[in-house]
């Protein structure tokens, strides 16, 4: 199991340094300072082996995670704690900074030794450490509490805690994806994916018992049967195919194994519930059609055309055409229909913003671009032209059919609930090679 | 709040300013002063002179003051065991606090207080806090059993925590379970032989309960755990599958990826045919591909594991390969792993697009990437065969951008490719050589230097080019000396005219002027078979040379299994079993795949490697699998057959077991020593040596008749076949018969013997027997380890072998052997395995391999092993068997010195599988017709004759075997045995022989 765990500032101090096993040495704290975070080339792995030693490391903005043991742990379990760290570090005092670390030693120091005894990690649900891990001592709490503490952090359902009351019943959800695409300069999809997650806010009383549903495919083709399939005529998007899923842990899983239905009683305010991935019948927001031409050993003549593919009621906003150019780059003159486009020397690319941009139209960009002549014999690589925008619906075509809340033991019915739901695309890698 | 301005202290005189403010009567002072304790504690500095100040900090009801404390003692009590006694008294009563949360605290940081003064007052708190009514100060108290265990494993075991441990496992409290699990995987894996994780169904059906209630890290512990379970059966393992298969929906990856262990390993127990097995693959795919879309870290992770798993069931991912495709800004380690499973995914379906992305990378930036990506262009083309010319155009293209680490890695592979497919793509070479001169890695050098010698005659200017290079032939690396070396040689040889010159050079330039040893002796080799016999020289050095085979770096089955046990491990991550890197014993066991049921065939066969390939649909046809690769070994170093056993018979040890000797020795060839050493103890010889050798003489080696019998045995026999080790073997049975009467009867067992010397095994020693025990052959073994550190990791496997001798489960040698230790074990044998016939027929070649190196040793069964129970022939069946046997299908022999009667030696025969069909008497002889089958099916038919004459006489010797017909030529003074062996159909009876005289 996890034998120590180290977090370092980006000059290699130690700001916190905690050993949970006997084989652990305080030399451990310095071996991995000289040998990954002073090491003179990149990074080559996330794991490192020194002198019969492991050291599992993460880093946050500046900041090194590391863990080491000397037995064989369960890796991947080490890196989800690993994060799960940094999840509940950032619950309880913001984002993860060297000031934000020192500032908080005492509690980071009585957090570990919650979360992980022995190096076997503990609950660390945030929504549960908060009852009893608060910085202001626990002194006032009455017998009832203290175990109703114990029986939360240990019972079945850890993240949350009993008696919850909210005047008013909310709820919202938030589908969100990002949109993955490789596409081949004659505009032959190489690979296409959705990875997407259904974020919830919930602010619900007592323990309530929540259905989810959505239009898996799964699920409405054997509804289909059954109901003699009304909706037969308009199935053609009325379903997806979701090629795998992954939930919170609140929700049953033998349940949806067998029925596939998504029932949970919900952690308290937000947590993500799902995460999905779908690879069929993506709704691809925006094509990217390039063209370079060398013209001359001097100069390169690029244009690209983007065109959104969908509703022409919606809109896409913040969208992002990277053009990358060649390190020999002098000069670039650019034309562009619409929005704004700047040539970034810094960053080796012609950057073309535009705020919005209605489904169903193209806009244009071509740009001269000047080179300086190299005898560098190296051919320039020509990276991928990349984008990134945001479109109110989700490319997976994943709807939300209903999320039903009873509680049985609270005189608040499923009606009361007020509920949101809100779709939001993003782009992923979304990458045109050229 | 703000915590920072501790770390800022750094002035001196600091310690003492500490000590006062610890002293202080003022709460918040006090805690202010053990918050800066604490923060030079963690920038290294030295506090643990303030001790005693902190430690009276302890009596407190601030919690976070006292978890700070604790914090401070964890760190220094073992600096300071004396004055940590001093807590104590308050540990225990803290363990005692209304407030579960205190208790818990209490007991958790006691554990980690590595002081035996310590340890002693925890065990009272401790068996309190395991029967705890809160389950959170429970769950605590179980690891705390591991820690204490830890720091004194002994005492653990006196104060019986372990059994309340066992019983944590059906607690209420999920977490509980949890947390007992974890501890006791722990303790377990320090005692690998004691049963104390005693899984059984009952224990596995409450952990799959508490799988679906607890925390996702406890989720962990259980899978961690059920992955080290072998259901009985098929059935359970799938009902256990299907319980865990939920899992695979987890958002947490290490559940994931320690679900899809418990999945692997338990799938190796199912059927091949069975719907449930499909329908298992099919889920495993989404949860790995999913794996993908985690935070790069765990990708890395993943696609180690996956890795594995690719190759060790090739047709889960096949239709993935787009999810492996590299991302412009995955990091590094990402890219690199990627790559690697997308060419063990490659296959003829895939393999354009697969060539199509690897083109594109061999533009990227950087270099071990794209090095990478072009050495994996021309794997694909060895590894699919239509895609070569794709393949090797794609790298001519490369060559042409000019990009030098591109163009010599290109040239490398290119080499490769043309020892894949001979005279095929020589048209590439003008390229080749165009870009001679950028070259300037060794193994790029070596490789252009390899193609000119090779393909010498189709380059007008061969000589040129190698002339060039010679030029700083003392600058070169080794590998390019050696290979322009035997370019030029080759050059030479195929154009002797215009090149004498240049060999010349080379020759004096690697013989006289190079103080390179292999370079010099290569040197004089070409030397000398060129001024002896050019022919001959030719045949050598432009020998046609075998084909590469396909993949050289698939992980060897073996160590696959094993790390397939060992998914989202370190170990799968390092892909190195843990004995690699762990250090002591601990976690250092090897764990196994269990063997499949039903579907008849067994896992732990010797050739996994065809297990592998026989699941994939495009088999990597690889390595050749192990079985194969031993079994070449085998021959190549196994010149005779036992090692330097007992002390090497005598002709006085010859003469004693002359009983058997004569016959047996004719019949048997070099029937081994250590039976014969047996022999010679079981029978106590009273005749003379002398006269035994005139015996032997003159009964066997001096009969005509029988010289003829033998001699005329065919030759080209079957392999598999042979009667003869059969033969030799039912006399060692009979042998026993010398034992005397009285002897129970039962299958004959010959003591054990030393097959593999120490000396031969750093240190290992084998000896062994085999025995048939309840219709089972078993081979016996004792492995003593005679070196000086500690052996792990054994396995043994068989080579081919005339019965088809198999292991029929793993080599069970469970504990780390230990110096002078001394283990026996049984190993079970099926008949099964892979038949082809040895010399002498009951030879068996065995490797045994620990975690030091792999050994080989041969040794020769008893042919009574294999008669099987159920030998006895119908009457009529014998008689009319018996009339068909070719007469050059029989063999006699006599055995002497057997003072059996005729019912008794049926009996003891009897023991042995060989039974009596019939009885007659005929004046004074008794003749018994016996009848004995093999495990392979083969019959033999024998008649024995035993003289009823005086059985006390001390010189009696009983008959051996005679050929039919040949009987009146002996003295009927004499007890005889007169076997007929014969094979049913549609096996031919046969008999091999190698006289030794």
């Amino acid at each position: 199991m996890i034998g120590g765990l180290f977090i370092y500032n980006h000059k290699g101090e130690v700001l916190i340094s905690r050993v949970y096993r006997d084989d652990i040495g305080r030399n451990a704290v310095d071996a991995f300072r000289v040998n990954v975070i002073h090491a003179r080339q990149q990074v080559r792995s996330p794991v490192t082996n020194i002198a019969r030693t492991s050291f599992f490391h993460v880093k946050r903005s500046n900041i090194w995670l590391a863990a080491v043991t000397k037995q064989n742990v369960n890796a991947a379990m080490v890196f989800e704690f690993l994060y799960k760290m940094c999840d509940v570090m950032a619950a309880y005092f913001g984002k993860i900074s060297e000031e934000n670390i020192k500032n908080n030693f005492v509690l980071i120091y009585e957090l570990l030794d919650e979360i992980l005894d022995f190096g076997y990690p503990q609950n660390s649900e945030t929504g549960a450490l908060k009852t009893f891990i608060t910085q202001q001592g626990i002194k006032g709490q009455t017998k009832e509490e203290q175990s109703q503490i114990t029986s939360q952090v240990t019972g079945q359902i850890g993240w949350r805690r009993e008696g919850i009351k909210y005047r008013r019943n909310e709820l919202f959800l938030d589908v969100l994806e990002s949109v993955n695409l490789l596409m081949s300069p004659q505009g032959q999809v190489l690979s296409a994916h959705v990875s997407g997650r259904v974020v919830m806010k919930s602010y619900l009383s007592g323990m309530p018992e929540c259905k989810f549903g959505m239009n898996d495919k799964i699920v409405i083709d054997k509804q289909g049967k059954g109901g003699a399939g009304d909706d037969a005529g308009k199935s053609g998007k009325q379903s997806i195919a979701i090629d795998d899923c992954t939930f919170h842990q609140c929700v049953r899983l033998s349940k949806f194994d067998s029925e596939r239905s998504i029932s949970f009683i919900p952690p308290d305010g937000e947590y993500e519930l799902m995460r999905y991935r779908t690879t069929k019948d993506i709704i691809l927001p925006f094509r990217v059609i390039p063209l370079v031409r060398e013209v001359g050993r001097t100069k390169l003549e690029v244009k690209v055309v983007i065109k959104s593919n969908f509703k022409p009621s919606l809109l896409a906003q913040k969208i992002e055409v990277r053009i990358p150019t060649p390190l020999n780059t002098s000069g670039v003159q650019v034309i562009c229909m619409k929005g704004k486009a700047k040539y970034k020397a810094s960053e080796n690319a012609i950057v073309w913003k535009i705020k919005r941009m209605a489904g169903m139209k193209e806009s244009q960009i071509s740009a001269e671009i000047e080179l300086l002549p190299t005898n560098d014999k190296k051919k320039w690589a020509r990276p991928p032209i990349s984008m990134n925008f945001e479109v109110p619906f989700a490319p997976s075509g994943l709807k939300v059919r209903y999320l039903k809340v009873f509680e049985s033991k609270l005189n608040y019915s499923d009606h009361d609930v007020i509920k949101w739901v809100r779709y939001i695309g993003r782009s992923g890698i979304y990458e045109t090679r050229c | 709040m703000t915590d920072s301005k501790y770390f800022t202290t750094t002035k001196k005189g600091e310690i003492f300013e500490l000590k006062a403010e610890l002293n202080s009567d003022k709460k918040e002072k006090k805690k202010e002063a053990v918050k800066k304790v604490i923060a030079s504690m963690t920038v290294g500095k030295d506090v643990s002179a303030l001790f005693p100040d902190v430690v009276n900090c302890m009596q407190t009801d601030n919690l976070e003051l006292k978890k700070l404390v604790y914090l401070y003692l964890m760190n220094y009590a073992k600096s300071q065991p004396d004055m940590a006694i001093m807590a104590v008294n308050t540990f225990v009563k803290d363990c005692e606090d209304p407030n579960p949360l205190i208790r818990a605290l209490a007991v958790r940081t006691m554990g980690c207080i590595r002081v035996d003064k310590i340890t002693e007052y925890l065990c009272e708190p401790l068996r309190k806090c395991l029967k705890d009514e809160d389950p959170y100060v429970r769950k605590t108290a179980a690891v705390c059993v591991a820690k204490l265990h830890d720091i004194n494993a002994q005492l653990v075991e006196d104060q019986g925590f372990l059994d309340t441990l066992k019983d944590l496992i059906s607690d209420s409290n999920p977490m509980v379970v949890a947390n007992a699990v974890a501890a006791l995987s722990e303790i377990a894996e320090s005692h690998p032989n004691s049963n104390l994780l005693d899984l059984n169904p009952q224990t596995i059906n409450k952990l799959l309960t508490a799988l679906n209630e607890c925390t996702e890290w406890g989720q962990i512990f259980i899978l961690d755990c059920l992955a080290n379970y072998t259901p009985r059966d098929d059935r359970e393992s799938q009902s256990i599958c299907e319980r865990v298969t939920p899992r695979l929906s987890h958002a947490n990856s290490a559940v994931v990826l320690s679900a899809v262990k418990v999945l692997m390993k338990f799938m190796e127990m199912l059927p091949k045919d069975l719907d449930y097995y499909g329908t298992l693959l099919k889920k495993l795919a989404p949860p790995l591909v999913t794996l993908l879309s985690a935070e790069p870290e765990l990708q890395y992770v993943a696609l180690r594991n996956i890795n594995l798993i690719v190759q060790k069931r090739p047709e889960i991912l096949k239709h993935e390969m787009k999810v492996f495709f590299v991302k412009y800004n995955d990091p590094i380690y990402v890219k690199l792993e990627k790559l690697d499973i997308m060419i063990r995914l490659a296959s003829q379906a895939n393999i354009a697009q697969v060539l199509a992305e690897l083109k594109e990378y061999a533009t990227e930036v950087d270099v071990d990437f794209v090095r990478k990506a072009v050495r994996a262009i021309g794997r694909c083309a060895i590894k699919v065969e239509q895609s070569a010319e794709r393949c090797v155009s794609t790298l001519l293209d490369l060559i042409q951008t000019k990009v030098n680490y591109v163009v010599q890695e290109a040239i490398v592979v290119i080499k490769d490719i043309f020892r894949k497919y001979p005279n095929k793509y020589e048209s590439v070479i003008a390229t080749l050589c165009e870009n001679l001169d950028s070259l300037d890695e060794p193994e790029a050098r070596a490789a252009m230097i390899w193609i000119v010698g090779e393909y010498a005659e189709r380059i007008d200017n061969a000589d040129e080019l190698l002339e060039s290079f010679l030029e700083g032939f003392h600058d070169e690396s080794t590998q390019v000396q050696l290979q322009l070396l035997t370019a030029i040689v080759k050059l030479f040889l195929k154009k002797p005219t215009e090149t004498q010159e240049l060999v010349q050079q080379v020759l004096s330039l690697a013989t006289q002027d190079s103080d390179n040893p292999d370079l010099r002796d290569r040197g004089y080799i070409y030397w000398r078979l060129l001024s002896t016999d050019p022919v001959a020289a030719k045949e050598v050095v432009l020998a046609e040379k075998p084909l590469i085979s396909e993949e050289t770096d698939l992980i060897e089955p073996t160590l696959l299994d094993e790390l397939i046990c060992h998914i989202g491990t370190l170990a799968s991550v390092y892909h190195k079993p843990p004995s690699a890197f762990v250090e002591g014993g601990r976690g250092v066991q090897h764990k196994r795949l269990p063997a499949r049921a039903g579907s008849g065939e067994s896992a732990e066969s010797p050739d996994v490697g065809q297990a592998v390939s026989a699941v994939s649909d495009a088999p990597p046809a690889v390595i050749p699998s192990q079985g194969d690769l031993l079994g070449d070994l085998l021959n190549l170093d196994l010149a005779p057959p036992t090692s330097n056993v007992p002390p090497v018979p005598s002709s006085m040890q010859m003469g004693a077991m002359d009983l058997l000797g004569g016959g047996l020795d004719s019949l048997m060839g070099d029937e081994s020593e250590t039976s014969a050493s047996h022999y010679r103890t079981e029978v106590q010889s009273p005749q003379p040596p002398e006269c035994s050798e005139r015996e032997l003489g003159g009964d066997v080696g001096g009969s005509p008749a029988m010289g003829v019998s033998l001699g005329g045995a065919p030759v080209g026999m079957p392999a598999g076949l042979g009667a003869a080790p059969a033969v030799g073997g039912g006399l060692g049975d009979l042998f026993d018969l010398g034992g005397g009467v009285g002897v129970t009867a039962g299958s004959y067992i010959p003591p054990k013997t030393v097959w593999l010397p120490a000396m031969k095994a750093k240190g290992l020693e084998i000896s062994g027997t085999f025995a048939r025990r309840s219709g089972v052959i078993h081979m016996d073994l004792s492995f003593t380890n005679k070196a000086m550190s500690v052996m792990t990791d054994f396995a043994i496997q068989f080579n081919k072998n005339s019965f088809g001798l198999a292991p029929a489960g793993p080599l069970q040698v469970l504990t780390p052997l230990s110096p002078n230790q001394t283990v026996d074990v049984s190993l079970p044998l099926s008949t099964t395995g892979p038949v082809m016939k040895m010399e002498p027929l009951n030879n068996l070649q065995v490797a045994v391999k620990n975690n030091i190196d792999v050994f080989y040793f041969s040794c020769q069964y008893p042919i009574s092993l294999l008669f099987v129970e159920d030998g006895k022939m119908d009457r009529q069946v014998f008689l009319a068997t018996w009339k068909d046997i070719p007469s050059e299908n029989e063999a006699q022999f006599q055995i002497k010195d057997c003072h059996l009667n005729s019912d008794a030696a049926s009996n003891k025969l009897q023991g042995s599988n060989i039974f009596t069909v019939a009885k007659r008497t005929v004046d004074t002889q008794d003749m018994l017709y016996q009848s004995v089958k093999l495990t392979n099916g083969i019959w033999m038919l024998a008649e024995l004759r035993i003289q009823t004459g005086n059985p006390n006489s001390t010189d009696l010797e009983v008959g051996v075997i005679f050929l039919s017909g040949l009987n009146s030529n002996l003295p009927s003074s004499r007890r005889r045995t007169s076997w007929h062996a014969l094979l049913s159909a549609p096996h031919h009876l046969s008999l091999t022989t190698q006289s030794v005289f």
